[in-house]
């Protein structure tokens, strides 16, 4: 029988000062037990001689600090994992709200994980087709990927990734599919929104869902993505899945953490987040991917939204920083109703080289990706010149550019959130495009796909 | 007596132990029964702090906290060539063998170099003869392209008494050293060397022989020496490691040390299948025989982040010593100052700028210094040179925080890496207006005299020309294209060539990576030709309209994607073109 503390000292925001332990150990596990009976949970954060720091995975409301129990676990979080997570939903530390049994664990793990061997990693190379043009012609999905949304408040990105959650597939291959999706602090409505569209497509059978909602704890958000990624990594390296993580929205996480690093009074970095985000989003980030020897596989689809769109803001930036590439909205092309507005300059895929070329999508991609890219580029300058100037300004082919860029955007990146485009599509329209310019201005394409493609009516 | 303290406090990566009082500063101390490694970082009468290189989940206070009385060494000897390390220097491929497990649990105890392998040694000197520190008494094959050479440990004089070629594993004795005092030395393969202090020369040597990358607009814009220092910043998304790549496969150094510090698994798993792959333009041999891997990617523990850098360079500087020309990549010192700035506050520490400790900028600046060319120790003179190319990611892409700023500060390469050009998928995205290399007027006289005597003359001009453009851009974005005159919509056509033909190119091409400078010296002709033929035309008389849409300048665009087998005879080709194209429209005209 574990001990159990009453002497704690003091409580403030999310931390609780507890004196007196022994045989405690950093990063255990621990639960409060108030004077009603209401257990809680909560972690050691520091250990220091007889003195522990312990953060509550829950509000402080109501713990009396001369009632109230402390017991140490002696273990540290864990969360119980078997094949009947699939079509349940679990609150935000792993306990299931769907009136369902409780999981009768096949095994535990530590939520935390642990770092993969670089040297044991498999490089992530096969081409998931999302069916969206944007992303499979632009900005390649990868099997193994960590490829974010960067959204902003009010911009579709729950429709694109549910889109996306959707219309995923490796071609040619029938495999077994999972997804994981863990909601941190969003809406109810939005959290519906998924749950409505996975039991649509019938996508809810082989889904595990975690939802801590805006009314939640905020402290739980850090152990939810945790929580999530846990259940993947079982589902993946245990049975052999090949796993899409969705979790959203990351900035609802960045700021629990805040809260509990400001509560520790701990030199913040910039706004105020903490100096270790990086590292922390880090580990969550870099816990997708797949290993050497196994079947399944990670790939996450992180959603967080820009504060003011500011892709500078230390959440996007360091998100940017680690995972491999990104998939922006724009608030302009949301205006202008384009589904999905996603920017395709900005955005980007650290992957697709991988993925993509013959024996993957075909020989032509990686050409006329850069080529549609470059020329989209060459297109929005002129666009803005021409908002300067006047349209007479511009050269002739300037004034091509400016006509490609438009049909660009309506036509390639435009699709709606129904469309579902194979990759041949995808590609056909963008040599359809790139007709409008003259075959010399094409000089990121090798000649024989020139002659093969551009010359083909 | 062997010092064993107690765990008073836990916090992250940081224990305090108390009954410390033996240790010394910077020793090496094993933590708890799972013997996690850790290095004391400060001292308080019997506290010590460690900072320990494993994750410290479940530790207590009054578990054991050992000091084992040295400070943190790496083993340098035959074995490193081709391994993967973790940041202290733990082999990544025999952790998998050991766990069993494709994770990295702690407590893993396992060589740096290998015990068991054998290594065939053939000595150069014969017994009896006298040796100092640093000179080299005979050779290893390591891999086929890298001989080992192995050197008289630093601070080891005397006669050599007694050595024997043949098969041996590193911690065999290989030779004696009977020094003044008649002290016995036993030598082997391996020598250790503490990691942050750097390994002795002779004397330091100014850096101006470039350090070649095949790199276009790297070798003929910012050109960095061999035994430079480089930074390149950039947001992220801007390319950063897809230069250092590049610069680990192509520089024409004899070893590479690449150090994932804090980034993506998945990139140096891209390493590591890459590499053994690739071929060495210069010895036709994979790529992977000459280099050697650090990675600390981001979800491994945050303190082996700082040792990581410190770790990679002592092996480099190793290699250095023997007389090899030595590239360092480190991707990305951030990341590593980042860690710096966590165990700063964990000391609570009065922070500098945006919490980064005040000692941020010295320790940067010492790093940086450790690169150079260099005389190594030994009576026969050795030059060696170690050049560091450091990738920083500033917050927000805004380089006027703290780390960037120190950076700056040392470096004498800055390739600035612009998120606009990036966008625009113009690779590699280095800014030329931006960027500098100091080295550029040493560098450049030794392209002159041993690629081509015009080098400075082309890289001159083509310079000037894009400054023009910056300048005409202005211009334009008032008043339109229009208003330039003739000439200026020539200079305008001429500059777009430079940096669409010229600085932009394809890593991700099986050709295109890699531009020797030859190539890059007949490219550079080719575009500026192509100007001064023009512009001569234009004064004919001739339409710019015709000379812009000449169809010879689609054929200088595909000059970089020719084998460099045949670049001598396409490039007369193209010119012999370019002069009939533009004499045809001459006659055009005069027909009229």
């Amino acid at each position: 029988m574990a001990k159990e503390y009453r002497t704690i000292k003091e409580v403030a925001g999310p931390l609780m000062l507890v004196q007196g332990v022994e045989d405690v150990a950093y990063n255990e596990m621990a639960e409060i037990e108030l004077a009603n009976g209401e257990v809680r949970r909560c972690k050691v954060l520091e250990i220091n001689g007889s003195n522990a720091l312990v953060q509550l995975y829950d509000a402080a409301t109501g713990i009396n600090l001369e009632s109230s129990k402390v017991r140490f676990l002696g273990r540290t979080m864990e969360l119980g994992v078997s094949p009947d997570m699939l079509a349940r939903i679990f609150n935000g530390m792993g306990e299931p709200i769907d009136g369902g049994p409780e999981i009768l664990p096949e095994k535990r793990l530590d939520i935390e994980g642990l770092p993969m061997n670089p040297a044991a990693r498999a490089y992530p190379q096969e081409f998931i087709q999302t069916g969206v043009s944007a992303i499979d012609g632009l900005n390649t999905l990868v099997r193994g990927q960590k490829l974010p949304i960067f959204s902003g408040s009010g911009l579709p990105h729950a429709q694109l990734a549910a889109q996306i959650a959707r219309q995923a597939r490796v071609r040619g291959k029938d495999e077994k599919f999972a997804v994981v999706f863990a909601a941190m602090g969003i809406t109810f409505d939005e959290a519906n929104f998924f749950m409505e569209s996975f039991r649509e497509t019938g996508a809810i059978d082989r889904s595990v869902m975690f939802i801590n909602l805006a009314n939640d704890p905020a402290v739980e958000r850090i152990a939810t993505p945790r929580v999530a990624l846990s259940a993947a990594e079982y589902l993946a390296f245990d049975l052999d899945m090949h796993v899409l993580v969705i979790l959203t929205d990351l900035t609802n996480y960045a700021d629990a953490l805040r809260e509990v690093s400001a509560a520790r009074k701990e030199v913040p970095g910039r706004r105020g987040y903490p100096g270790y985000m990086y590292t922390d989003l880090a580990s969550l980030y870099e816990r997708a991917g797949r290993q050497r020897g196994k079947i399944g596989s990670i790939t996450m689809i992180p959603i967080l939204s820009m504060p003011e769109d500011d892709k500078t803001h230390p959440i996007p930036d360091l998100t940017g920083y680690i995972t491999e590439g990104q998939i922006i909205l724009s608030r302009d092309l949301h205006r202008r109703s384009l589904q999905p507005p996603i920017d395709v300059l900005p955005s980007l895929s650290r992957l697709k080289d991988k993925g993509i070329g013959e024996g993957k999508t075909r020989a032509d991609h990686a050409n006329t990706m850069n080529q549609l890219f470059a020329a989209y580029a060459r297109g929005k300058d002129a666009k803005e010149l021409m908002v300067i100037l006047g349209e007479a300004a511009l050269t002739d082919m300037d004034k091509l550019y400016a006509k490609f860029a438009d049909e660009f955007e309506a036509k390639y990146v435009s699709q709606g959130y129904m469309t579902d485009r194979s990759i041949e599509e995808t590609l056909e329209i963008g040599w359809e495009l790139l007709r409008i310019l003259p075959r010399s201005e094409l000089k990121r394409i090798k000649d024989e796909y020139l002659d093969e493609y551009y010359e083909k009516k | 007596m062997s010092s064993i303290g107690q765990i008073k406090k836990v916090a992250g990566p940081l224990v305090i132990a108390t009954g410390m009082g033996d240790a010394n500063m910077s020793d090496v101390v094993r933590v708890s029964d799972e013997r996690l490694i850790g290095e004391i970082i400060e001292m308080h009468g019997d506290e010590a702090s460690v900072q320990v290189y494993e994750e410290t989940s479940g530790l207590k206070p009054g578990q054991p906290v050992e000091s084992i009385g040295s400070p943190m060494s790496v083993e340098l000897g035959p074995g490193l060539i081709k391994s993967i390390y973790d940041g202290i220097q733990r082999p990544l491929a025999k952790i998998l063998e050991a766990t069993g497990t494709n994770l990295l649990p702690r407590g893993v105890e396992v060589d740096s170099l290998d015990r068991d392998a054998v290594w065939t040694f053939e000595p150069t000197v014969e017994a009896g003869t006298k040796v100092v520190e640093g000179d080299i008494i005979g050779t290893v094959q390591e891999t086929e392209v890298v001989v080992q050479k192995i050197m008289v440990p630093v601070g080891i004089n005397g006669e050599l008494t007694s050595i024997k070629g043949g098969d041996y594993t590193v911690t065999d004795v290989i030779a004696q050293v009977t020094d003044d005092n008649g002290t016995v030395h036993d030598l082997t393969l391996m020598q250790k060397w503490p990691v942050r202090r750097g390994r002795p020369y002779k004397e330091k040597l100014n850096p101006d022989v470039p350090l070649k990358s095949g790199q276009r607009v790297i070798d003929a814009l910012f050109p960095i020496a061999k035994g430079g220092v480089a930074a390149i910043p950039g947001p992220f998304g801007s390319g950063k490691t897809v230069v250092q790549h590049q610069l680990a496969k192509w520089a024409d150094a004899d070893i590479v040390v690449y150090i994932g510090c804090g980034e993506r698994g998945n990139e140096m798993t891209d390493v590591l299948n890459e590499f053994p792959e690739l071929l060495d333009p210069k010895s036709g041999k994979s790529l992977m025989e000459r280099t050697i891997l650090i990675a600390n990617t981001s979800d491994m523990p945050v303190a082996a982040r700082e040792a990581s850098i410190y770790t990679g360079i002592t092996i480099a500087e190793y290699f250095r010593d023997m007389g090899y020309s030595v590239a360092l990549m480190a991707d990305s010192t951030s990341r590593w100052a980042e860690a710096l700035r966590e165990m700063s506050g964990r000391l609570e520490e009065m922070p500098g700028e945006e919490g980064y400790p005040a000692y941020l900028g010295s320790r940067l600046a010492s790093f940086y210094e450790r690169a150079g060319r260099v005389i190594s120790l030994g009576s026969e003179g050795r030059e060696g040179a170690l050049s560091v190319i450091g990738a920083v990611s500033p917050a927000g892409g805004d380089i006027s925080e703290p780390v960037t700023q120190a950076t700056l500060r040392i470096v004498k390469v800055f390739w600035s890496l612009d998120s606009s050009l990036a966008y625009a998928r113009h690779f590699p995205a280095i800014n030329w207006l931006t960027s500098y290399s100091l080295y550029q007027d040493d560098i450049v006289k030794w392209f002159n005299q041993n690629v081509d005597e015009d080098w400075g003359m082309l890289r001159g001009r083509m310079m000037s020309l894009l400054q023009d453009e910056a300048e005409l851009d202005e211009i334009v974005k008032l008043v339109g294209m229009d208003a330039l005159s003739a000439g200026d919509r020539l200079k305008l056509e001429a500059a777009r060539s430079i940096r669409e033909d010229y600085l932009h190119q394809d890593a991700f091409h099986e050709i295109d990576t890699y531009s020797s400078s030859e190539k890059e010296v007949l490219l550079m002709r080719l575009i500026l030709s192509f100007y001064d033929k023009a512009l001569d035309t234009l004064n004919e008389g001739v339409s710019i309209e015709k000379i812009v849409n000449m169809p010879v300048r689609e054929e200088i665009g595909r000059f970089k994607y020719i084998h460099e087998n045949d670049i001598e005879a396409e490039a007369k080709r193209i010119d012999d073109e370019l002069k009939s194209e533009l004499s045809k429209l001459i006659e055009e005209k005069e027909e009229f």
